[in-house]
């Protein structure tokens, strides 16, 4: 039981992590009707960013503010240089040239930091562990990423709902022709929101680099997933993308950790753990699937 | 390449159209240098280009051309330039490949087509058993091998109840079989992890709930990098002892990971301060010309020079009679930087695997310390599969 409980706290955190790269995608994805596959190279720069700069400063608050700024610079530029050209094309151009984008980030990131993977260390004062659960203790850097989580879905929260800038940017995602002639310009909205997107990207990756690999394609894994959530929780909706991605977080999780249980009680043990594993890789885009039989549109569709 | 030219065409013109031949012998190198993994092919082109810079760009006195391509990780990838390796420059000794799935595409093939293939890296269990063959040697192990010794250290160390983790692929269903053929006591789990996969918090929770004494992991690359990071976030590192094979502590991936890894024992046929006298030779002339302690890749990719080094000195380099070659292979006339070195039947290596222990550095960062000697003359579970 108590195992239950901290396998929901692991889902809870890869949900926050989801949530960060989601939250900005499903922008981009519903404001600009832009299929950017190059998301997770946002998130990779911000890990690469976080890690190099808190190497050589020895703080990690200040790699995750460069971290934050490179990906936001990295992202408005992306915007100005590429994707701008890609509003009026139809969507296999934009897969085309975003994927180019995947492939330039990659070697890129080889050129400029070699092969071998960066190491990024959790800060001295979020290395130890808390027994939030007795018996079972949880690495306080879990906890600190699920505070983030947190504060960034509150803030987004706020932003949208009680801004004059969120107000626009929820009018864009519902009719674009009509609030560009009502006078505001959409093509600083569009790179403000991509901008954020990207910063929620790097934020991401920053907050990843000390549990996973820096390493040049770290983007890509997580990036289907990501997908995977903004189709569940539909389109271009923030409160979607929240509630998808704790959604598929514990799934994910518990799916792991659940299923080969529940395979041991008729298969032998060996075959039960394989099979296991297999269903519980399968068992998000089942959710995915079960998700658009009920509602095709997603959970909180953004536009009707 | 021009001047090596040259110079060879001038030695042969002084010494009156003797006995040397004189262009070049050619060896094509398939290998990983892209993706992720790139950095194991470098690795091992690197060593191999070492032995060739040691003799000036010969190897066992003869000139030799080594023409490097990367195959991406791709088995087609890696058959396409294998192809083009045989047809358009005429090689007549391949070696570089990577990984498993590479080499089952290619080996295979090109050994049938009269070429010989020197495995600096992936050992499948089919090409040392059923599927061995006269001109496939492997100077690195059969893939089971260190999974086999850190096995055996478990047995010997006395674990009683160990946890096992590999990716749910060939790969890894096939290190925890390895494991298990030597580990004599019980199994707390058996877990197969989604290949690539890179949060484990999962995985280590359930770890925690089962209580074992030992953890046994098999994650090449990135995952590893994962795991053990996490492993030590979760505070494991210090309840429950890891143990792996060398794969995901080689001195490139440890500077990835950083002091997480200290502790860990992992099972090598090789380790940079194996003392005798190739090795250190071996170690100090790496680190002169790259800046960077050698890998066991590294160490790979120079075994298979200098084994291809003593069977052309053995010919003469001349390759016109392959069986003269293939015997001179077969004998391993070269000094090992992993000492004692000799060929099974099936052509594999019989070697020596120890145990290392990560250990913290004084000037900082962390290296491999061998620990002890776990098998001595081993060879691997396939060979009497082998019609050979």
């Amino acid at each position: 039981m108590l195992l239950f409980f901290e396998q929901l706290l692991n889902g809870l955190q890869l949900g926050v992590m989801l949530f960060l790269m989601s939250a900005g995608l499903t922008l981009v994805f519903g404001i600009m009707r832009v299929i950017n596959l190059a998301h997770g190279s946002l998130y990779m720069v911000g890990a690469y960013l976080a890690a190099t700069v808190s190497l050589h400063s020895g703080s990690f608050l200040l790699g995750l503010l460069a971290a934050l700024l490179a990906s936001a610079l990295v992202g408005l530029l992306m915007e100005l240089m590429v994707l701008r050209r890609l509003y009026q094309r139809d969507h296999l151009d934009q897969v085309l040239a975003t994927f180019g984008l995947i492939l330039f980030f990659n070697e890129g990131v080889r050129m400029i930091w070699g092969r071998q993977p960066l190491f990024m260390d959790v800060p001295q004062w979020l290395s130890g562990t808390v027994e939030l659960i007795p018996g079972a203790p949880y690495p306080s850097y879990r906890l600190a990423i699920i505070l983030v989580g947190v504060l960034v879905a509150l803030f987004l929260y706020l932003l949208f709902n009680h801004t004059r800038l969120g107000m626009r940017i929820r009018a864009g995602a519902s009719n674009r022709e009509m609030i560009a002639a009502l006078g505001i310009n959409i093509k600083l909205l569009n790179t403000l929101v991509f901008a954020l997107g990207a910063l929620l990207a790097g934020l991401a990756g920053a907050m990843a680099g000390p549990i996973l690999a820096v390493e040049s394609g770290m983007g890509e894994s997580i990036l289907i997933l990501t997908f995977v959530v903004i189709v569940i929780g539909g389109v271009g909706s923030i409160r979607g993308a929240l509630v998808a991605a704790l959604l598929v977080g514990t799934v994910e999780t518990l799916g792991g950790y659940l299923l080969p249980l529940l395979l041991r009680l008729f298969l032998p043990l060996a075959s039960a753990d394989g099979a296991g594993a297999s269903l519980a890789s399968m068992s998000v885009y089942i959710l995915m699937a079960a998700v658009l039989v009920w509602r095709p549109r997603g959970l909180f569709p953004a536009h009707d | 390449m021009r001047i090596s030219l040259l110079v060879s065409a001038l030695a042969a013109l002084c010494l009156g159209g003797g006995a040397m031949a004189a262009a070049p012998v050619k060896i094509g190198m398939v290998t990983t240098l892209s993706t992720k993994a790139g950095y194991l092919g470098e690795d091992i082109r690197d060593g191999f280009k070492l032995a060739m810079d040691m003799e000036k760009g010969k190897l066992g006195g003869v000139p030799v051309d080594l023409i490097v391509d990367d195959d991406g990780r791709k088995p087609g990838k890696g058959k396409q330039i294998a192809d083009r390796l045989m047809q358009r420059e005429g090689v007549k000794i391949m070696t570089g490949i990577v990984f498993s799935n590479v080499a089952m595409a290619v080996v295979p093939k090109v050994v049938r087509e009269e070429v010989i293939y020197i495995s600096p890296n992936a050992g499948p269990s089919q090409l040392a058993g059923k599927g061995c063959h006269e001109n496939y040697f492997n100077v690195a192990w059969q893939n089971d091998n260190l999974h086999e010794a850190v096995g055996q250290y478990a047995t010997d160390a006395g674990f009683k109840n160990v946890y096992m983790l590999a990716p749910n692929y060939p790969a890894g269903k096939d290190a925890l079989a390895g494991f298990k053929r030597f580990y004599k006591g019980g199994v707390a789990g058996e877990v197969y992890t989604k290949l690539g996969q890179s949060d484990y918090a999962a995985e280590l929770a359930a770890l925690r709930a089962a209580g074992p004494d030992g953890v046994f992991f098999f994650l090449p690359g990135g995952m590893g990098i994962n795991f053990i990071k996490q492993y030590a976030q979760a505070g494991l590192n210090r309840q429950i002892p890891l143990m792996g094979p060398a794969f995901s502590f080689d001195e490139r991936l440890l500077k990835a990971v950083g002091d997480a890894a200290v502790g860990v024992v992992n099972g090598s046929q090789w380790s940079q301060d194996l003392d005798n006298e190739a090795n250190r030779t071996f170690v100090a002339a790496f680190r002169e010309a790259y800046g960077r302690t050698p890998t066991l890749y590294a160490s790979q990719g120079y075994d298979a020079a200098r084994l291809i080094g003593s069977a052309l000195q053995a010919v003469g380099g001349d390759l016109s009679d392959l069986g003269a070659f293939r015997e001179a292979l077969k004998r391993a006339d070269f000094v090992s930087v992993r000492g004692p070195f000799r060929f099974g039947s099936n052509q594999h290596p019989i070697q020596d695997i120890y145990v290392r222990e990560v250990v913290k550095l004084e000037a900082g960062g962390t290296t491999n310390e061998t620990r002890k000697k776990v098998f001595s003359e081993h060879r691997d579970a396939y060979a009497a599969e082998c019609a050979m």
